[in-house]
């Protein structure tokens, strides 16, 4: 999602013309509790599939989408705006000729899809007049009718608005009670149901739920003209609404009093906090630059995970198909036949598109892979990337690791990240023992700003809460942090990893790529971990 | 369907119009087609054509509204619309700051359409593709580049007598050109209403150019350095930092144009004199829609004048509560200046570097927008008005704010649009002391 129809969302065109068009529809709430009806959507998989092939194609999947969104936006006492959104379609990819072709259709009949599926066939047979070598796809199996769910408790779509809107007018006047000048509070629900079709047997109708609970609590020091913001700690995730049960057995309590969550957050208490965190901001000493051994919170880890290890080992990126608009990698294929060394022997990096409450974590890809865990890097050495069926031949890999998504049906599917997470230390370790040992350190919670080079090499990472740490003793909260790396460099600096009692995820839920754009969203998971001698760089300017 | 006319639009808003029992109704009908492009490793990836046509009904009880969408025009759908619009109205609490749909306005047409644009077929991307591909495969350069081109339409009406239609073109080409070995980079972007204006294989050149003179690139220490931005590595910045001209969020203290002590900026000196920047929808070669997003008319006026703030954006309600007049939002940005070209920079500069691109740029600190990203495709060292060699690429710290205090001179305002800034922009290559490079990059 591009940041302006963010903001367009978030309400700088409330009372305006402007609709998110692109989400679809807008439609009344209760329609966003139906499904559409799975003996339909085989019908029309059957009448695509056949007309694909009788157009001559060797191969065709078929995917049928409705795709249901709602926003709910407030600032403190005021809901900004209430969305619903729903776009029903089917998309048709083929191979004919050796070259794919793909067709969407909103035209939801036999002979609308049968249609569509002739169009992508001839776009194929066009296409592969100038192709240079013929598409190679990798064997996947026939499932046959299976079905899978996200293991939701309660659908976030069922809440009525009103608790929604009472829930985030609750969290806005309790921030401001403690302290906040201002707070912005949004709740975004996603439900994919997803039917896939192909020749290779397989009829897959899945049902994915999302949901993301992001704020911004400010605070003001008129005086001085300064401000400073808190994001809430919260994470998105691929639950119900009861990741909203403030659930006490997955809280985590850092050394000096500070609340992160795991799988379930309560919005309140985070609110209250980040209102007395973003005050305290105000009154915090500046950084001193220089070298410190970094002690990251999940929170913000989550986000390292992602621009230097998720984005450089996807396969298309490290072959050159994303040079002009997302960029390439430095982990060239000849790194992973050297067992480059990525990291330390702690690190331990690996996919996984099966991970409970994760946003990526689906039964089959689209593309109609079973979804699975394989490593990227093991003991700190290069060992794989992320791939889908027509990319798996390049690295001598008989099947695809199923990383194949299209955010919408009209989207033609491709290569994006799956969950890639750190994975938690095999020794005993605690946040509280791990803390102990640092000399001179910063101790990193949320994340903040971000910015990496397009080949992955150096980037620049801010956060949410700083707090120093001297001889082992959590000191004071500081200000104007953010530290700057080149990525090998960083990840064999890594000293230390907390054990699987401290293993959370952090997530995105914008993830962008390919052109025309698409968005994504994906987890990663960590357990607090340490990180020798990084620069840190003080970001205070004066303009006078 | 995706085109439609004025009469047939009107006929649609009409029928909407005359169906809603709410207070308030404005609909506004929007339809597009988009074709595209796209290549890597010289050769062609996906293509494709997608149109669409989108009508959104918005209707008011009281301070209740409610938003509506469908992309189906006969009468029962139009009704369908109308009554899910008002059945989310009757749900939705009240906006306390609800704001009633705008009086009827006189709208000044801007041209906005280009034939040649709207007429591009198939064929015309494939050479686009083929012209970009064939001079870099002769090189052995790689290319990898997207073209994505359309028309549009928007039409709309309320309940108070207001309508506008008009027409639009889009254009826009990017392509980066690497060296077999992976140790070149170079980039050409053109944004145009008018793609008879573009040649694929003479631009291409630009691209190929920076590419082979950018492979042997060696390290400078990262510091405060003299630099050249071209418009494009400018635009980056000077969009990013116009997005805070917002006088809620100064008013309310959290915005780099807040006051101290409370109240904004509005008519002090921000910037060095020389800085001047304007609004206008009918500027030549910069053309936007004379209306924004709520229908409020565009109009030509500055923003900042001679390096001070003498505009800043109020919503229509922040002007009501602040007694204020609410203007259009602007669409396009003319950020003014000299005559000489980035050549001519390059060539009256002793000491300095030339930016091709910015890449990445993000928010570190919004008190002083404190801004970081890198340089990308082409960054080289000048020493006495020529360019000696290609430098490593570098990320940046550096505030628009503090960089447009630190002009040693501006060239000549050209377009850009698209990916490099959010706004359609003119603007001129910048030459700045006192650039802050952080660190090196080794990404190429």
């Amino acid at each position: 999602m591009q940041r302006r129809d963010f903001l367009a969302l978030t309400g700088l065109t409330v009372g305006g013309l402007m609709v998110p068009s692109y989400f679809g529809k807008a439609i009344a709430a209760e329609q966003l509790q139906s499904t559409l009806d799975v003996a339909f959507k085989k019908r029309l998989a059957d009448a695509a599939l056949a007309a694909a092939k009788q157009a001559g194609a060797t191969y065709c999947d078929v995917r049928i989408g409705r795709y249901l969104r709602q926003f709910v936006i407030t600032r403190e006492d005021k809901v900004q705006n209430v969305v619903n959104t729903e776009s029903t379609g089917a998309g048709i990819r083929v191979i004919a000729n050796g070259a794919w072709g793909f067709a969407a259709t909103n035209t939801l009949t036999a002979e609308g899809v049968a249609a569509a599926a002739r169009q992508a066939a001839a776009i194929a047979t066009a296409n592969s007049k100038t192709q240079t070598a013929p598409v190679q796809l990798a064997k996947a199996p026939g499932f046959g009718e299976v079905s899978w769910k996200t293991p939701i408790k309660k659908n976030a779509m069922e809440v009525p608005i009103k608790d929604k809107v009472d829930l985030l007018l609750g969290v806005n006047a309790a921030a401001i009670n403690a302290g906040a000048d201002f707070v912005n509070s949004m709740m975004f629900v996603v439900n994919e149901q997803k039917y896939f079709a192909s020749t290779d047997g397989s009829f897959i109708d899945q049902d994915v739920h999302r949901l993301w609970v992001p704020m911004t609590v400010t605070a003001i020091d008129k005086a001085s003209g300064k401000f400073r913001t808190r994001d809430g700690l919260s994470s998105p995730v691929g639950m119900g609404y009861e990741y909203l049960d403030g659930d006490a057995s997955q809280k985590y309590t850092t050394p000096n009093g500070v609340i992160n969550y795991g799988l379930s957050y309560d919005m309140k208490e985070d609110a209250i906090a980040s209102a007395r965190q973003a005050r305290a901001k105000l009154a915090a000493p500046s950084v001193k630059p220089g070298k410190y051994d970094l002690v990251l919170d999940p929170s913000h880890t989550w986000l390292t995970i992602h621009e230097s290890v998720g984005h450089p080992l996807e396969l298309d990126r490290v072959l050159g198909y994303e040079a002009n608009y997302a960029g390439t990698s430095f982990a060239t294929l000849d790194k992973r036949e050297a067992r480059f060394q990525y990291g330390s022997e702690q690190v331990n990096l690996f996919a996984d598109k099966t991970q409970p409450g994760s946003l990526g974590a689906v039964g089959y890809d689209d593309e109609g892979v079973k979804t699975k865990r394989w490593d990227l890097v093991s003991a700190g050495k290069l060992v794989d990337y992320q791939t889908i069926r027509d990319q798996a031949h390049i690295l001598g890999k008989t099947e695809s690791d199923g990383c194949c998504y299209a955010d919408s049906w009209s989207s033609v599917q491709f290569q994006r990240m799956a969950n890639v997470s750190l994975a938690a230390g095999k020794t005993k370790l605690s946040v509280a023992d791990m803390v102990k040992d640092v000399e001179n350190g910063i101790y990193i919670i949320g994340d903040g700003s971000f910015s990496i080079d397009q080949q992955r090499y150096n980037a620049q990472f801010g956060g949410q809460l700083f707090y120093e740490i001297k001889n082992g003793k959590i000191t004071q909260q500081i200000e104007d942090v953010a530290y700057q790396i080149r990525t090998p460099e960083f990840w064999n600096a890594c000293t230390a990893v907390c054990d699987e009692s401290d293993y959370r995820l952090g997530g995105s839920f914008f993830d962008g790529k390919g052109q025309p754009g698409q968005v994504s969203a994906v987890s990663h998971g960590s357990s607090t971990a340490r990180f020798n001698g990084i620069n840190v760089i003080n970001t205070a300017r004066s303009l006078g | 369907m995706s085109i439609l006319t004025e009469a047939q639009a009107k006929a649609i808003l009409d029928k909407v119009l005359a169906l809603s029992k709410a207070d308030e109704c404005t609909a506004s009908l929007s339809g597009s087609i988009d074709g595209n492009i796209r290549f890597a490793l010289n050769n062609v990836s996906t293509s494709g054509i997608v149109s669409n046509t989108d009508l959104a009904v918005q209707v008011a009880f009281g301070k209740r509204t409610g938003v509506a969408t469908i992309n189906e025009f006969d009468d029962a759908a139009l009704e369908r619309v109308v009554r899910r619009a008002e059945d989310l109205a009757r749900l939705a609490p009240e906006n306390p700051e609800f704001m009633p749909a705008v009086e009827k306005q006189t709208y000044k047409p801007s041209p906005t359409f280009s034939e040649s644009t709207a007429a591009i077929t198939p064929e015309f991307r494939a050479q686009v593709a083929a012209d970009s591909i064939g001079p870099c495969k002769a090189e052995k350069l790689i290319a990898a580049g997207f073209l994505e081109d359309g028309q549009s339409f928007v039409a709309f009406a309320n309940s108070k007598g207001n309508f506008g239609y008009q027409k639009a073109t889009a254009f826009n080409y990017t392509c980066t050109v690497r060296t077999e070995d992976g140790r070149g980079s170079g980039w050409v972007g053109r944004n145009l209403k008018d793609a008879s204006a573009f040649k694929a294989d003479s631009d291409i050149r630009t691209a190929m150019r920076k590419a082979s003179e950018s492979a042997e690139a060696k390290a400078l220490e990262p510091g405060k350095y003299t630099v050249i931005l071209e418009p494009a590595a400018a635009a980056g910045l000077i969009s990013f930092m116009m997005n805070f001209f917002d006088a809620r969020q100064a008013d309310e203290g959290r915005s780099f144009l807040s006051k101290k002590g409370g109240g904004n900026k509005l008519g002090e000196q921000v910037y060095d004199p020389r800085v001047n920047i304007s609004a206008d929808p009918w500027h030549p070669g910069a053309e936007v829609m004379p209306w924004d997003n709520e229908g409020l008319p565009r109009e030509k006026m500055p923003i900042v004048e001679n390096g001070k703030v003498v505009n800043l954006e109020y919503s229509r309600f922040w002007a009501q509560k602040q007694g204020k007049r609410a203007t259009g939002s602007p669409g396009n940005l003319l950020f003014a200046g000299g005559t000489k070209s980035t050549a001519e920079l390059v060539a009256g500069t002793q000491k300095g570097i030339l930016v091709t691109r910015t890449w990445y740029i993000r928010m570190v600190d919004p008190q002083t927008v404190l801004l970081t990203g890198l340089t990308r495709d082409g960054t080289f060292y000048i020493e006495n008005g020529q360019i000696k060699h290609p430098v490593k690429n570098f990320r940046f710290n550096e505030s628009p704010v503090i960089m447009l205090n630190n002009i040693e001179e501006l060239g000549k305002p050209v377009r850009v649009a698209g990916d490099e800034s959010s706004f359609v922009m003119m603007i001129p290559p910048m030459k700045l002391r006192d650039f802050t490079f952080t660190s090196l990059s080794d990404a190429v």
